[in-house]
């Protein structure tokens, strides 16, 4: 259960809007189902009030979209950020993607978010109801009783790795601040890392083979705010919008792995959208957890400004050699 | 499975002939290896060219059905495709399908009246094929009235036909026009839509429109001050298409595929259609 | 109608199997469901659907069309085409059945798409009722019937009994393949599951879906409606919804160079991207709003 509550939100925002300090709002509105919250920019006192939603589903990061938003919008916009998303929005501002005058973030403390898929393995199919409270009450067809869940038995598994409850930007915060947190995030990595060669390839050749290349992961990612892909380039030759075969497949997400080495935030984004449910977090946390230990720890978004050890040379730098030898021995 | 036909597998053509026409746009001649005509077309009808490696594209044939040795294509230089084969020399082989679209209804629609066509620029290329086919056959039609402008003489698309053959020819009128007056050139100076405004046209037409989106646009705003009906303008539209048998998708605007049900429209039946292309 | 029980199920599959390539759900590592070739040991899933259509077994996201042999200026084109042989796609829900109608109506028209029609004919379709559709499931709207859906063989699942019905020769085909392992039966458990499924289709809460809105001359009408351009707001254009979409046939063509050739293939290809559209005076639908819509 979270622990602000959807009015609280509401009431900030109205007020902000009301007051002029914003023009606009960006938040969550609920889709076709009460599982399907999206994204949505609200303008009015009564869109907010009829529409907008903040409970254990509000899964999306909107720092990406303040990029076509600030654009876009005249005046300020008002934007809620979880711990998690500020560090998307502090890397996007360390890499000048967008306007930090014409943003008032507020920042709101999350207890997780809800994972569908695990609240029907619980209940089943056929959900036609849903009831965020102190548990989350599931209403299904095929049931007489809503059933009651725990949310903390049904956690999104980047909010079970949750790197971190503090908030690293923000305009004003509602709510408590909380800690960085030490999840264990790397443990599913040191698993692959403990795997045999053979044995890693085939996991990530099951996984990656069912990559239907729509580029979600890429297109949601706040790390990937190339106006123009060369994945969509026609003219680069690697545009194939889907897999021509399978060594291309497994390329793919390793480069693209590599174009968001330091920058990346670990937010999870790109495993959350992944129609065909690949576990690509799990590339980015490799990259993030073998930085971490050649060139000392780093949190990409912790704070503006910070130069990510791929483009920070120090005379501490471990020597390419090393790379290479622990490559071998791992081989 | 190779007893079965496939028209997205080309036949080879082999560049016969390179005409330049334009500092951008050159005419190529296309034959089978056997120095054959790889299909029959009718005019306005389009054909799918590609180099294999470099893509494939949908280009309209400019030559006229009635030409029984070779067709021919006036591509203007604007892309991979393009580009490839304006580097090309003659002999080169490329590979041709084909024909796609519906053609003008030259036989039906058409027969008996008088007809005016208007291009802009490479546009002049679709109309080529239907200009050539109702002068073969010019007593089937009334008279022909032909406005045909570009950005300056040098851009004007098959220029040496237009003075030899065209002018040349009892009941065809040529009016041409370039955008900016220019040294050597002493015909008509402005816009086409313009142009058609001033030479004010009868009603009596059926109008065939070709050239550069906003010409379009602001042409048949013109031939309706004049009076003409939407239904008495035809119109080939560009989209860009991949099967050109109206399957891929992409060239799809409403109910209609423009590569099955175009390229040739009549303005009244893209009033049914979105506003997309 | 025929019938077996529910443990023989898996010898029915390995008799099939014997003559036949025989495709069905399988659950993967990921605990979705997807369309994987049988073989000893492998399991039918339970899941109401894969996240793949099975449209995939006659228009695959890529496929090579052909080949081109190029030495100076002469081109060679090489007809790659084979062949299919028959094969089973076991376990396609109603509405995925209804899709290859669609299908059948872009690919088998003038001119027929020969990629598309040879697997097409060699593909014998197993459907299976829906005994628990989701809250996502709308095919009543579409005149879809989930209790009886179409195929060369219909099949329905109790808890303790598969049964079988044959729509087409093909079909009759195929269970005469498994006559031993099944028996002749009476009809009353299915209907009973019938009137059940019916009874929850009325209970979705996209029973009372209308598509009357939609259609031939209606296109205008909506066109400029705002709706559009809420609904893409969040819209990532990723073009996911049209690639697990059953009735989605659009394609690329593209050429790609092994350095000994050129292949050109096809792979599916989405309205959502900004580049389908692409061409040589510009771009018709440049906002992602022109694409969703």
């Amino acid at each position: 259960m979270q622990k602000i509550t959807c009015e609280q939100l509401i009431e900030k925002a109205v007020a902000l809007l009301n007051d002029g300090t914003v023009s606009c709002v960006l938040g969550w509105k609920k889709g076709e189902f009460d599982y399907d919250i999206t994204p949505a920019l609200f303008e009015t006192e009564e869109e907010l009030k009829n529409e907008f939603v903040w409970n254990d589903f509000c899964r999306a990061n909107f720092s990406k979209y303040l990029i076509s938003k600030t654009a876009k919008c005249e005046g300020k916009i008002l934007v809620f950020l979880k711990p998690c998303d500020t560090y998307s929005f502090n890397q996007l501002l360390t890499e000048h993607r967008f306007d930090r005058e014409k943003v008032y973030a507020v920042g709101i403390p999350c207890e997780g978010m809800a994972d569908i898929d695990k609240i029907k393995a619980i209940c089943g199919d056929g959900i036609c109801k849903i009831e965020c409270g102190e548990k989350i009450a599931v209403s299904t067809i095929y049931t007489d009783e809503p059933t009651l869940i725990d949310a903390k038995d049904v956690l999104a598994e980047r909010c079970i790795n949750c790197k971190s409850k503090k908030h690293v930007a923000y305009d004003e915060l509602i709510g408590e601040d909380g800690d960085v947190i030490d999840s264990g995030r790397f443990d599913e990595v040191a698993k692959l890392e403990a795997m045999t060669p053979d044995e890693r390839f085939a996991f990530w050749q099951n996984e990656l083979s069912r990559c239907i290349r729509c580029n979600a992961c890429r297109d949601v990612c706040p790390a990937c705010t190339c106006e123009k892909c060369v994945f969509n380039n026609p003219k680069s030759g690697v545009e194939n919008k889907s897999p021509a075969n399978s060594f291309e497949e497994q390329m793919f997400h390793i480069i693209r792995a590599f174009h968001v080495a330091g920058r990346c935030t670990d937010c999870g984004e790109c495993s959350r959208v992944c129609p065909q449910n690949i576990p690509l977090h799990l590339l980015n946390r490799k990259f993030i957890k073998d930085m971490n230990e050649f060139y000392g720890e780093y949190q990409a978004g912790a704070e503006v400004g910070s130069r990510a050890p791929l483009v920070n040379y120090t005379t501490e730098d471990l020597e390419p050699g090393e790379v290479f030898d622990r490559g071998n021995k791992d081989a | 499975m190779n007893n079965r036909e496939e028209t997205l597998i080309p036949k080879i053509g082999v560049i016969t002939d390179i005409r330049i026409d334009t500092p951008d746009i050159k005419t190529f001649r296309v034959v089978t290896p056997d120095g054959k005509k790889a299909f029959d077309h009718r005019p306005g009808q389009c054909a799918m060219l590609s180099i294999p490696g470099v893509g494939e594209a949908m280009f309209s044939i400019t030559s006229s059905p009635t030409n029984e040795e070779f067709m021919e294509f006036s591509i203007k230089k604007c892309g991979c495709v393009t580009e490839w084969l304006h580097a090309a020399e003659v002999g080169q082989q490329i590979t041709i399908r084909g024909p796609y679209g519906n053609p003008f209804p030259v036989d039906d629609e058409f027969a008996g009246k008088n007809l005016l066509f208007i291009a802009g620029g490479v546009g002049l290329a679709p109309l080529r094929s239907v200009i050539n086919y109702c002068r073969h056959y010019r007593d089937r039609y009334g008279k022909i009235d032909i406005v045909y402008g570009s950005r300056s003489k040098d851009d004007l698309l098959d220029y040496k036909e237009i003075i030899d053959e065209w002018c040349n020819d009892a009941g065809v009128d040529v009016h041409l026009t370039i955008d900016r007056e220019q040294e050597g050139w002493d015909g008509h100076v402005g816009f086409v839509p313009n142009y058609v405004k001033e030479l004010g046209f009868d009603t009596d037409k059926t109008a065939v429109l070709c050239g550069p989106p906003i010409m379009i646009k602001f042409t048949l705003e013109g031939l309706t001050s004049l009076g003409f009906e939407k239904s008495q303008v035809y119109t080939t539209l560009e989209l860009r298409m991949k099967c050109g048998v109206g399957k891929c998708g992409r060239c799809n605007v409403g109910s209609k595929y423009v590569c099955k049900d175009g390229p040739v429209f009549r303005f009244d039946e893209l009033d049914e259609l979105p506003d997309e292309y | 109608m025929r019938k077996c029980s529910i443990n023989a199920i898996d010898s029915v599959f390995a008799k099939i199997a014997e003559s036949l390539a025989l495709y069905l759900p399988v659950d993967g590592s990921d605990g979705k469901a997807t369309y994987k070739k049988w073989e000893n040991g492998v399991k039918w899933s339970n899941a109401l659907n894969t996240v793949k259509s099975p449209k995939e077994f006659f228009f695959p996201q890529t496929e090579d069309m052909m080949e081109f042999k190029t030495s100076g200026k002469n081109i060679e084109i090489i007809d790659t085409r084979e062949e299919t042989e028959d094969f089973v796609i076991f376990g396609v829900r109603a509405c995925d059945v209804r899709s290859f109608d669609i299908l059948d109506r872009v690919f088998l028209t003038m001119p027929v798409d020969s990629y598309y029609a040879s697997k097409r004919e060699h593909s014998i379709i197993v459907s299976v009722a829906c005994t628990k559709p989701s809250e996502t499931c709308f095919c009543k709207a579409f005149g879809i019937d989930p209790a009886v859906p179409k195929g060369d063989v219909t099949v329905w699942k109790t808890e303790t009994e598969i049964f079988f019905e044959s729509n087409t020769a093909k079909g009759a085909d195929l269970l005469s393949k498994i006559a031993d392992l099944t028996e002749e039966c009476d009809n009353a458990p299915v209907e009973e599951q019938k009137e059940k499924i019916n009874k929850i289709m009325a209970k979705l809460p996209l029973a009372d879906l209308k598509t009357e809105a939609f259609g031939g001359g209606k296109t205008e009408q909506y066109f400029d409606h705002p709706a559009w351009a809420e609904l893409s707001e969040s819209c990532l254009g990723c073009g996911t919804c049209t690639f697990v979409c059953p009735t989605c046939q659009c394609y690329d063509i593209k050429d790609f160079n092994t350095g000994n050739g050129v292949i050109r293939f096809r792979c599916w290809d989405s309205c959502m991207y900004s580049e389908f559209t692409r061409m040589a005076h510009g771009n018709n639908r440049l906002s992602q709003k022109e694409r969703f819509r």
